[in-house]
């Protein structure tokens, strides 16, 4: 299959920096971006005081609509002046360059002027999937040492429950509520609209590339999530893969899906696409394939980013109608593994094929893609973008693997501008990422003849679910909190439309008995206590869990179970 | 043999209970959006299609588990007796 008339066609790989037009020199970038030599990275400024100064001001930057059908849009210049305001706020109250404030809100306009005016001040913008529950918010609020939290009051209680044990967090911004209109604030509480507040000047932090700008929360297989940081400079890689990957240029409308509490919603949902320049339409709603085919139409999106789950649910549901997505002229999709089905489907009902792209919170930016013009094999990555280096390592040796089709470990040879900086105070978790010259993505996949990465799988307990990744430590801590629960597992599970689910083995305590009813209770607590994407979707209860003879629960047999796969070694195990 | 205001009441409570957290204090009605507003994830609709299924003592099929079906308290009506309930 050849694609290559559904957009930009680009020449064959050229220079391992650059692709057509499209160049991943990193000087090359910086006279893009209009970087001079030693001057400020600043990403705030970047994403909107640089095109204000280059007389693109006026120039359409944000295009937002919520659920009840509000609309507003805001300018390059409103971006300015509104991030200015925040930077001010947080300036007057305290908050220095260097320390962590959480964005703790869902997609309302002032989330992304807060986020711009976080990094003008030189401050680490912590975004937070807003649908965290208290537990989830506190453990990543406690690692990061957060200064401030920003939030709306949907999400204020969660904020006021686990405030007290948070000695480090010295304000609660309250945001998106009209003067007047909020309630009644405690000590330590503000209230901070950029619409409503005056106009002010500021003059952005003199970051460089590696100063830091992001704290972003991911899930290990062990321990708590850890916070991956990165820095200014991480704009060159997104800047390129935005303008190459997702081929979006200033006069487009673009849609990402994804949350900015995760990391496509920022380096895609907001960095990438402003740092090009071009428009950004916001659509602060839930899940609706008609409302989301009206959104298109409505906003004439020409670029479309979303997730394997979304296009899955998108399939369950009718189809749009013939004039809907005239408009699109590029669709691409991140974050699990793309089925060959959702590929076919895309083309025959929404008239072109999705271009999947592959990449993690650590790495910042796309690493692997099916770029404009690259024939797409249905189910592959793709390819690696220029400039990266990746390899399918052996997964015991860590040597690359020159056999195709064999199936190995992900991997990455440092360095490129977006990749992570460390684990926050976790330095020794950061280095076990590496081996030799490469970082391991924890991934298992394989590379065929003719190039194309194919994923296969995690190579350790983490749960993807619906793109997004869950610590099974983290869902066992919750269920032991239960007061049914002795003991638990947490794996994945295989889901048509998820692609993974979590799936809980518990042991009950003895005074309890297994029940349907019991199995519901016990799936809502943990939604309520953690997240709706750690709730277990299936519960097994059972006699007893298998342990290693040092007593360490071997989920990879119980994981195998559920996909049908070999359960490989167990003589270590006890009994 | 419950009728469609029953339903509706009994999966309204439910709702409102076991999602307050969700909600925080949005007055819903059996006609308001939950998935597609936002007020609740997707995700949570598993929780309350198990809620479903052992109320009524029927495994709602997953073809039938859609985002659209689940976003309101009336089209979860409809649904149900879809599939024999009441």
């Amino acid at each position: 299959m050849n694609y290559s008339n559904d957009s930009r066609d680009v020449a064959a790989v050229t220079s391992p920096g650059s692709i057509g037009s499209h160049s991943y020199e990193p000087g090359a970038l910086r006279s893009a971006l209009d970087i001079k030599q030693g001057g400020t990275f600043n990403l705030g400024a970047l994403l909107c005081d640089r095109h204000c100064a280059q007389g693109r001001g006026e120039h359409m930057a944000l295009i937002w609509e919520n659920h009840t059908g509000l609309r507003k849009s805001f300018t390059f210049d409103d971006l300015r002046r509104h991030s200015n305001a925040w930077a001010h706020k947080l300036a007057e109250l305290g908050v220095k360059p260097g320390d962590r404030v959480c964005l703790f809100v869902d997609r309302v306009p002032d989330l992304y002027f807060a986020f711009l005016g976080i990094l003008k001040l030189g401050a680490v913008a912590q975004p937070l999937f807003s649908q965290f529950m208290a537990d989830a918010l506190e453990v990543r609020l406690a690692d990061a040492d957060t200064r401030a939290v920003i939030t709306t009051g949907r999400h204020l209680e969660k904020v006021r429950s686990v405030r007290a044990r948070l000695p480090a967090l010295a304000w609660v911004i309250l945001t998106d509520v009209k003067s007047g209109a909020h309630p009644t604030l405690v000590e330590g509480e503000v209230v901070m609209t950029a619409e409503e507040a005056p106009p002010v000047e500021f003059t952005p932090f003199p970051a460089n590339e590696d100063t830091p700008s992001l704290l972003h929360y991911t899930s290990g297989t062990t321990g708590r999530p850890k916070g991956a940081q990165h820095v200014h400079g991480s704009v060159l890689s997104q800047y390129a893969t935005t303008r190459h990957v997702l081929d979006l240029r200033p006069d487009d409308v673009y849609w990402c899906t994804a949350d900015p509490g995760w990391v496509t919603g920022t380096s895609y949902g907001i960095i990438g696409p402003w740092a090009v320049g071009a428009t950004q339409a916001i659509f602060e709603a839930g899940f609706s394939a008609q409302r989301w085919y009206e959104f298109i139409a409505r906003h004439r999106v020409t670029v479309f980013y979303t997730a394997p789950t979304a296009i899955r649910m998108l399939m369950k549901a009718p189809p749009p109608t013939p004039d809907q997505l005239v408009s699109l002229r590029h669709m691409c999709s991140v974050g699990e593994p793309l089925n060959p089905a959702a590929v076919l489907w895309a083309e025959r009902v929404m008239g072109r094929p999705f271009h999947d792209t592959y990449w993690q919170t650590e790495t910042g930016a796309i690493m692997i893609s099916n770029v404009p013009g690259l024939p797409i094999k249905p189910g592959s990555m793709g390819k690696p973008v220029p400039s990266i280096a990746a390899a399918i390592l052996d997964q015991q040796t860590f040597q690359p693997i020159a056999v195709p089709g064999k199936v190995g470990l992900i991997a990455f040879r440092p360095p490129w501008p977006s990749m992570f900086r460390g684990y926050f105070k976790a330095e020794k978790t950061y280095q076990s990422k590496f081996v030799g010259d490469y970082y391991l993505t924890g991934d298992r996949g394989s590379v065929d003849r003719d190039g194309y990465y194919w994923f296969v799988g995690r190579d350790d307990d983490v749960i993807n679910t619906a793109g997004h990744l869950v610590g099974p430590f983290e869902v066992e801590s919750a269920l032991l909190r239960h007061p049914a629960v002795a003991e638990s597992a947490a794996v994945s599970k295989p889901d048509p439309t998820y692609g993974e689910v979590v799936k809980a083995f518990i042991v009950l305590r003895p005074e309890h008995a297994g029940s349907d009813e019991l199995k519901l209770d016990i799936m809502n607590f943990v939604r309520k206590h953690l997240s709706p994407l750690a709730m277990p979707h299936a519960i097994d209860f059972v006699e007893k869990l298998p342990k290693t003879r040092s007593g360490k629960i071997v989920r990879r047999m119980l994981r195998a179970q559920e996909w049908g796969e070999p359960v490989g070694d167990l003589s270590s195990l006890d009994d | 043999m419950p009728d469609d205001q029953q339903i509706a009441q009994t999966v309204l409570n439910y709702i409102m209970r076991e999602y307050a957290d969700s909600l925080q204090g949005a007055a819903i009605d059996a006609n308001s959006p939950l998935i597609s507003s936002g007020l609740i994830d997707s995700l949570s609709m598993v929780s309350l299609k198990v809620f479903l299924d052992q109320t009524y003592r029927l495994r709602i099929p997953d073809a039938e588990a859609s985002a659209e079906a689940f976003d309101t308290v009336a089209g979860i009506v409809k649904m149900l007796r879809k599939l024999g309930v009441g």
